[in-house]
């Protein structure tokens, strides 16, 4: 053979494993709206950018008649490549082979792109469409997630890591993107849950459609466990790319940092707040209003609204926003809000993303669910992420700043470094209602008119509390400014802090309320 | 938010009333009941594979009077306390559900 010969035969059997399951079995994958593996790889990152590895990879399976049957690439492609020209690992899987089951060699490559990315410090992009174990291979496949599981949480605050469901994920495969940062899903494709619908109804009797168990507006509202959702696989893509341009390659390094836009927002920042302090606004207004070219990356939309979290940047730097929004719930904690927001706020401090406050909120909501559900243990969360935080942290009040609410939404008390409160913050233990009808019963009991006398007392207490004054004669809050100032503090608070350097006692790790 | 117009509602959060809009999550939450005491509900979803008792009849407390099978396992269900049966919800062979009501006693 010359050298030609061999060149031709390695085209020729690269050609036919990249037709993964066959024209068949593509075409089955184009008819639900899929992209195949590939073609999804390819339109998420940089053209001519992906390099594949193990194409030739041969799986394991030697029982049931599986040593008869050829699996391209063991159903996964693992390789590396660019998104705005950032070097990534990426794993996708590929249901037209064996419907992208999970055997020994497809674990392996998984896991082999995986510790690629941990020593090559890149961001790990997972697509994960697959039918789950391969069944045939036994203990084998479960090892494979296991490792996987393992190296995901090796990885976890060293490097970023994606997981994208474009397809079924169900089984124990749901837990390693339960075990990523980011969690992408697409309307009618994407399917997560431990147990599906047949063997619920089966055991309990509960018939439910798996949109409606695990679909992605379920994990997106409800259940929280996704990040993005998407009409679209290339809607999702864009949101890949997006988040990708706001965070770094790893913990060592900053997010890259953009030419500084002003916002595009013309108007007054303190026309977006009603004067009413019970009147609610959507809070992103205002992020919009102090962020470059009012750019504000949303993360959870769909998820425990009541707060906002997501990215944006002050100066072309990357910022974390964690923001309460009266517009739902009035802003309150809950046991959702409270995962949500600790979560990111873990995220921004592993990978060195300063973090902005805004605060407007009444209190934890009330209620025999929440109590029941672990509002405590949740709401700890909060406490413990802020506390533990030692990127830059700035908080700004708006309006209300209620109880342990105030303390919670990073107060000086856990370690802000800069506070601020605009002229209308009320910092008290309560609102004024509930603290007049405890500090004044008396009074308001034995009045010959009750309502009136309680809508003195109020009043009494707006006029002495329901201010920024208080905290400010002690120090708990370092500036009252004006609303229309609230950027250029932000912009000099993050500006003076870039060499924050603040050591804590050396533990093997916290015991953070899970 | 979206074009649409946001139906506001009261909230009210230690004695304030504050206008805002509801989650989906929110409005469809568990409301909590107090348990009767005299209500025996199913705690386990399963199949009902034998009464043992009658309406009127006078029961002791930790009596058997009724066996749920769920998850392959045949559940005593006894008597809470000394009592008479009042009702019976559910009849041998019945599929129920968790909570269903099943018996009520005196």
């Amino acid at each position: 053979m010359s050298l030609k010969k061999h060149i031709l035969d390695l085209r020729k059997r690269k050609e036919k494993v990249q037709m993964g399951g066959g024209e068949a079995a593509i075409e089955k994958q184009v008819a639900m709206g899929k992209l195949t593996a590939r073609d999804r790889i390819l339109a998420l990152l940089d053209r001519d950018s992906f390099t594949e590895y193990d194409l030739f990879a041969a799986h394991e399976g030697r029982d049931f008649g599986m040593e008869k049957k050829e699996l391209h690439g063991d159903g996964v492609i693992i390789g590396t490549g660019t998104i705005y020209g950032a070097p990534i690992c990426i794993f996708a899987q590929d249901f037209t082979v064996a419907g992208g089951s999970l055997g020994l060699m497809h674990a392996r490559k998984i896991t082999k792109i995986m510790d690629h990315a941990i020593k090559m410090r890149v961001p790990l992009i997972g697509i994960n469409d697959s039918g789950g174990a391969r069944i045939q291979e036994g203990v084998n496949s479960l090892a494979g997630y296991g490792e996987i599981f393992y190296r995901n949480t090796l990885a976890s605050g060293v490097i970023p890591q994606i997981s994208v469901i474009l397809g079924p994920c169900a089984g124990g495969a749901v837990y390693s993107p339960a075990l990523t940062d980011f969690v992408f899903v697409v309307e009618n494709i994407s399917k997560m849950f431990i147990t599906g619908p047949n063997v619920i109804k089966t055991v309990l009797g509960e018939e439910i459609s798996m949109e409606d168990l695990g679909g992605a507006r379920v994990h997106a509202e409800i259940t929280g466990n996704a990040h993005f959702f998407a009409q679209s696989e290339q809607e999702c893509f864009d949101q890949i790319k997006k988040l990708m341009s706001f965070i770094p390659a790893n913990n060592s390094v900053k997010a890259k940092s953009f030419p500084p836009k002003e916002p595009k927002f013309k108007g007054h920042v303190e026309d977006i707040i009603p004067a009413d302090p019970k009147k609610p606004y959507d809070v992103r207004d205002v992020i919009r209003a102090i962020v470059d070219d009012s750019d504000f990356f949303e993360i959870q939309e769909l998820f425990a609204a009541n707060i906002v979290i997501g990215f944006g940047r002050m100066n072309g730097q990357t910022v974390g926003f964690v923001a309460n929004q009266p517009l739902v719930l009035a802003g309150v904690l809950d046991c959702d809000s409270s995962d949500k927001a600790a979560r990111f706020i873990r995220f921004c401090n592993a990978f060195s993303i300063p973090i902005v406050t805004l605060e407007d909120m009444p209190g934890y909501l009330p209620g025999v669910d929440q109590e029941h559900a672990g509002v405590i243990r949740h709401g700890a969360k909060v406490l413990y992420a802020y506390s533990e935080a030692t990127v830059p942290k700035i908080t700004v009040i708006l309006r209300k700043a209620y109880g342990g609410g105030y303390i919670a939404m990073n107060s000086r008390h856990l370690g802000a470094d800069f506070m601020f409160a605009w002229p209308t913050a009320e910092i008290a233990v309560m609102g004024p209602e509930g603290a007049a009808n405890i500090i004044f019963k008396k009074e308001i009991d034995e009045a010959e008119d009750p309502d009136a006398m309680r809508q003195v007392k109020v009043q009494e207490y707006i006029d002495k509390f329901a201010n920024p004054y208080v905290a400010a004669a002690k120090g708990y809050i370092d500036s009252v400014i004006e609303p229309a100032e609230t950027r250029s503090m932000l912009l000099h608070a993050i500006e003076v802090s870039a060499n924050k350097n603040d050591q804590r006692p050396f533990k093997k790790h916290g015991i953070p309320p899970f | 938010m979206e074009e649409k117009k946001l139906e506001l509602v009261d909230f009210v959060v230690t004695a304030r009333k504050y206008k805002t809009t509801l989650t989906k999550k929110f409005i469809n939450r568990t409301v909590y009941v107090a348990p009767n005491p005299d209500e025996i509900k199913s705690y386990i979803p399963g199949t009902v594979i034998s009464i043992k008792v009658k309406v009127g009849q006078k029961v002791k407390a930790g009596e058997t009077i009724m066996i749920q099978e769920a998850m392959k396992m045949m559940n005593q269900i006894k008597m809470p306390r000394d009592g008479a049966i009042k009702e019976i919800l559910v009849a041998e062979g019945q599929r129920i559900r968790k909570s269903d009501l099943m018996i009520v006693i005196e």
